[in-house]
């Protein structure tokens, strides 16, 4: 690919060629999907036990698309680093899934889905994409509901929806407060099925290290089996990665421990481009950490924000318990600086003005990382039991954690990372750029754009493992060329030196006897992050976290220690693997936050901002995705850009004062 | 708080195993159980020791990855997962016996961690709808009472971490089996092989060499989801109803 | 691993209920509640003996003829004789095979024991060995007369009266009969579970009936033994 020298900021990158998706169809927005589909080549079905496909990851989309595909005939080689696929941390979402049905009859449509979800990612995802997400998403909820997925219900029998994170109508469907594990054991009892069957082959415990590609394509993987720590090769017609998103490269996030980027990370310095590193998710209703040694964060449901109101002291250092702090010593800042939405502004600026709080030294808590969200007027006003209907699991929650009785002590809360938006750049088809290695669910950048909507990220997994991806991966099956020359076996030179490359890493870890733990640089490249690429950004933060991120880089592998063999269970080795992976995206997250010098979605680009301070985004410059193609050790990344078009929603500007 | 910590160390499944003790200083009331050997693990690691083992994940109480067992109590003495019993439910100068879940079903993996496929086994063989992506017909064709639906959810919200069988006398997996069989069977959508699923399930929970179940409770009490005794009675009611059916 | 294909080719149904420990339990359960019915006639019947010799005797005497002319003489004794021995036996023999699959499941103890925990199951285990023994020495005592201090046939109520005049006999009696309370307690419940007779609403109702079946039966019993000992019979 060609490439011109970069504008003159010191951001090290070069521009190449930029991106077309080409498996986009032609015609109408609405006709587009269907013509897809039609325009798939088939793969018979006696030929289907014939092909083998790889998907890596067990969550909403892993075990969606492992079941889809093995029911439809193909022999699938599935992988999970848990012990279990059922644990994927699909499983932890709380509040529900959006879907275009319209039960309700409030007007809604797959056109309204789709436009919110378009305008709620601040126009930068790709029309196209979204529109087909909210045409398939009604029947996600048939197949659930066909699963045994236990929806709540209204007491004529019919599926209850709510209201969710501000949208105007009712779409969201939801299981109490653990939607994403009732869905994900409809899926994880679907793929169990075929394990039963003996369609699918379950690798659990087994973590993927590297992809191999061979002529241009990706053909296999190699992985570690966690127990007995062999390292094998792994190969197969397609590869599917469901590996969820990176939000741990900031260390305390609302992920899972253990979720990583290291399958992402690796397909991508095996060419895959990955899009928008720079665009996360911050969730303003987070417990906030009690320590150091706090090893991970929880959510809360925003619907908290309904009744409880947010303050601090109004002077900094203030450490008087909350009661005895007088009514005028209080600052309900988002009710003073936001006066029309009060404490229900958008989570990026609910959670950026408590962290500008917290940075002025008004923050409440251990560390002062925290504001008060307090329900003492809520209480008087509606009274405990209505409190309790309302929120009582919450509250539980709450005080399982932290020890307070958020009756009497106003909670504390933080904003946490919660979720990637960015990922592997896809195509219409799910497809990388590295042909027959497919993207889908949180580990693809396609369909949130800047900003995801609230109950979302359930309904794309869902659509992606279930509905998209099958017909789109058997239209790539159908193309292959057969035959002797397609076959494969592990001498080939490139999977030895995929081998090779991933034994190697593994005795420098192994091999190093440092006198720091792997943690200790997660922490420390995590709030790193968190202070210079988090919710509010700008180019000297970043240049600086640039600095900083080689130099942390190279002190990790001088200085990690990482004890035991590679023979066996050995879950430093696991860990100190993934933080290396982590020390790489978070540099080429940096860069991408410094070179989109606006503020859009939930980022805060400081230099980038109305006359009265709130975010501007700037659409003539930056109206495109940003992918970037690995260029090679210690030299710079090639940044493609695809040019988004808005045909169908206009793009407008938010407003919140 | 300064603890003494006496912890199950096996280097793999056929190695010996013994009780180690561990002091561990500077423990706040705030953390939880799992960050307490987090920081064990720290240290150990800077010693150059060989850190301890364990299954964890979501840190949240939902992925049903963690669980050990703390002076003889699945997920000790509250009633939620390691992961989420907190420091403060211990005094200073305690000394805690930690254990792996013991079951011939659940061979140990390495020092705390076991090997609970047997669960996924039990599911494979029978706790699912067979409902192929696509054949769904519209959500609203089959109004489901909503007792049915809350019936259904007490049962499927089972996070599938084992406590049960850890608890139980017997090492029976009973209370997980019956979870899986009362979530379908309460649903009209999982009627239809509901005595396809109870046989199958059951005989492979006995395959697995899982105990049999002798009413003790304990399971119950330790699950931390509150996964309800009486579905044990109906998942036996349920099976000798498709015994007799089986000719 | 259980093959996929295993419920295509369903088993009989009383191979599923004697290979599987649901089926086995329940076998338990059925035997158990036949012969906790037994007792309850049982303890009736012994409480004639506060009538006198003459109606105690009486009893014993028509429960040989019972039946009669349909049956013959003894023959309504030998079958509930028979059935009582099946039941003992099937019960028996579930209990041995559960318990050693019981113990097998879990191979390695805890080091940090919790003596509550498996308290149900211990006393289930050990009060049917005592019970069994009881039963053997009861028959031999007051059936066969063979180990009665008196040991005279036709009299019952002569042999019951010497059996409780030794201080062996009140031992081994009310031992045994504390652990029918304590077995018939968990095990009625127990059986109602296996069953799936109790629900989530009869829960209650069904152990209160446990309990106060267990303590009926065990202060029925030792009435006989303590009247003795006291001399309000002899």
């Amino acid at each position: 690919m060609t490439s011109t020298p970069a504008p003159p900021d010191r951001a090290a990158y070069r521009v190449g060629t930029p991106l077309r998706d080409t498996a986009v169809p032609d015609g109408p927005l609405a006709e587009r999907w269907d013509r897809r589909r039609f325009e798939a080549r088939l793969v018979s079905p006696a030929a289907r036990r014939r092909h083998t496909v790889i998907v890596v990851g067990t969550g909403l989309a892993g075990s969606a698309a492992g079941a889809t595909l093995a029911e439809q005939g193909y022999r699938v080689e599935q992988f999970c680093f848990q012990d279990s696929p059922r644990r994927a941390h699909s499983i932890a979402a709380q509040g529900g899934i959006n879907a275009a049905k319209n039960y309700r009859n409030d007007g809604d449509s797959v056109r309204r889905l789709f436009h919110d979800t378009v305008k709620g990612g601040d126009f930068r995802a790709r029309e196209s994409n979204v529109y087909r997400l909210a045409q398939v998403s009604a029947e996600i909820i048939d197949q659930c509901v066909a699963q045994g997925v236990p929806f709540a219900r209204e007491y004529g029998g019919l599926l209850d929806t709510r209201s969710f994170g501000g949208a105007q109508v009712s779409r969201t469907f939801y299981a109490r407060g653990q939607t994403g594990q009732q869905l994900l054991l409809g899926a994880y009892q679907a793929l169990s099925r075929q394990i039963a069957a003996g369609t699918v082959t379950m690798h659990p415990r087994t973590e993927m290290l590297d992809l191999v590609v061979i002529d241009g394509r990706a053909r296999g993987i190699i992985a570690r089996d966690l127990v007995n720590g062999r390292v094998d090769t792994y190969l197969a017609d397609a590869v599917v990665l469901a590996t969820g998103g990176y939000g741990n490269v900031f260390y305390l996030s609302t992920n899972a421990k253990n979720s990583n980027a290291t399958a992402v990370w690796r397909a991508h310095r095996r060419g895959a481009l990955f899009a928008n590193p720079c665009f996360t998710q911050i969730h303003p209703t987070c417990i906030p950490r009690s320590g150091e040694h706090q090893a991970k964060l929880t959510l809360m449901s925003e619907s908290l924000r309904n009744d409880g109101r947010i303050w601090v002291p109004v002077t900094p250092g203030d450490t008087r318990p909350p009661h005895e702090i007088p009514e005028s010593e209080r600052d309900y800042y988002l009710e003073r600086l936001y006066p029309a939405f009060g404490n229900l502004v958008p989570r990026d600026i609910a959670s950026r003005a408590a962290k500008n709080v917290c940075d002025d030294g008004r923050g409440v808590g251990p560390g002062g990382q925290g504001v008060y969200l307090d329900f003492a007027d809520a209480l008087a006003r509606l009274g405990r039991a209505a409190i309790e209907e309302r929120y009582g699991n919450l509250f539980e929650m709450y005080e399982r954690i932290t020890g307070e009785n958020p009756y009497d002590v106003p909670m504390r809360i933080y904003p946490a990372i919660h979720y990637t938006m960015g990922g592997l750049w896809v195509d219409y088809d799910l497809q990388t750029t590295v042909p027959g290695l497919f993207a889908v669910g949180e580990a693809n950048f396609s369909d949130h754009g800047a900003n995801r909507l609230g109950a979302s990220a359930l309904m794309q997994g869902l659509a992606d493992g279930y509905f998209v991806l099958p017909p789109v991966l058997g239209d790539y099956l159908a193309r292959l060329p057969r035959g002797a020359a397609w076959r494969v076996d592990e001498d080939h030179p490139a999977v030895r030196e995929a081998m090779f490359d991933v034994t190697d890493r593994q005795y420098a870890l192994l091999s190093n006897n440092g006198d720091r733990t792997a943690d200790s640089f997660h922490r420390e490249l995590g709030a790193l992050l968190w202070d210079r690429c988090g919710m509010a950004r700008d180019a000297d933060g970043l240049r600086q976290a640039l600095d900083r991120i080689p130099a942390l880089r190279e002190e990790f592998w001088h200085r990690v220690r990482v004890p035991g063999s590679g023979t066996e269970v050995n879950q430093s080795l696991e860990r100190a693997g993934r933080i290396a992976d982590h020390l790489e995206l978070a540099e080429l997250m940096c860069l991408d936050a410094l070179h989109r010098a606006e503020s859009c979605g939930g980022h805060f680009r400081t230099e980038s901002r109305t006359e009265d301070g709130e975010a501007a985004r700037r659409d003539e410059e930056f109206s495109y995705v940003a992918a970037w193609e690995f260029a090679g050790p210690g030299r710079p990344p090639v940044l493609h850009r695809e040019q988004l078009a808005f045909d169908h929603v206009h793009p407008t500007r938010r407003s919140y004062a | 708080m300064r603890l003494t910590l006496r912890v199950w160390r096996q280097a793999g499944p056929d190695a010996p195993g013994r009780m180690a003790r561990y002091e561990v200083t500077d423990v706040s009331p705030d953390m939880s159980f799992l960050e307490v050997l987090d920081t064990l693990n720290e240290e150990l690691t800077l010693r150059g020791e060989e850190p301890v083992a364990f299954d964890h994940d979501c840190r949240e109480g939902i992925c049903g990855a963690c669980g050990v067992v703390v002076n003889g109590q699945a997920h000790g003495p509250e009633r939620t997962t390691a992961c989420q019993l907190h420091m403060r439910h211990f005094a200073d100068g305690d000394t805690i016996d930690v254990e792996p879940w013991r079951a011939a079903a659940f061979p140990v993996v390495k020092d705390l961690m076991v090997d609970r496929s047997a669960l996924d086994r039990i599911v494979a063989s029978g706790g699912y709808v067979t409902a192929p992506t696509g054949s769904a017909p519209e959500a609203h064709a089959m109004p489901v009472p909503k007792e049915d639906a809350e019936r259904a959810f007490e049962n499927a919200a089972c996070i599938g971490c084992g406590a049960c069988v850890a608890a139980c006398p017997n090492g029976s997996a009973m209370l997980f089996t019956a979870a899986k069989a009362e979530h379908l069977g309460a649903l009209p959508q999982g009627r239809v092989e509901g005595d396809r699923r109870v046989l199958a399930m059951v005989e492979t929970m006995d395959d697995e060499g899982f105990g049999g179940c002798t009413n003790t409770g304990a399971c119950a009490t330790a699950c931390p989801k509150g996964i309800p005794l009486p579905s044990i009675a109906a998942m036996n009611r349920g099976f000798l109803a498709a015994a007799r059916r089986a000719r | 691993m259980a093959p996929a294909t295993r419920t295509d080719t369903r088993p009989s149904t009383v191979t599923l209920i004697w290979r599987t420990t649901v089926g086995k339990k329940a076998v338990m359960a059925v035997t158990g509640v036949a012969m906790l019915l037994y007792l309850v006639v049982h303890m009736l019947g012994n409480l004639k003996i506060f009538f006198g010799p003459e109606d105690f005797n009486g009893y014993a005497h028509w429960l040989r003829t019972l039946g009669e002319p349909f049956l013959r003489y003894e023959w309504f004794l030998w079958f509930a004789r028979a059935g009582l021995l099946a039941s003992v036996v099937l019960h028996g023999l579930a209990a041995y095979q559960l318990t050693r699959l019981d113990r097998a499941a879990r191979p390695v103890a805890y080091v940090h024991r919790d003596a509550r925990r498996d308290y149900a199951t211990r006393t289930m285990r050990w009060g049917g060995v005592i019970l069994a023994l009881f039963v053997v020495w009861h028959i031999l005592d007051l059936t066969t007369g063979t180990v009665n201090p008196r040991g005279e046939a036709g009299n019952p109520y002569g042999n019951v009266v010497a059996t409780f005049s030794t201080w062996y006999g009140n031992t081994i009696y009310c031992v045994a009969m504390l652990a029918v309370g304590l077995h018939v307690r968990h095990g009625l419940l127990s059986a109602g579970r296996t069953l799936g007779a109790v629900g989530r609403r009869s829960q209650h109702a069904v152990r209160v009936a446990s309990e106060t079946l267990a303590l009926t039966l065990t202060a029925g019993f030792l009435a006989v033994p303590l009247a003795v000992m006291t001399g309000v019979v002899n």
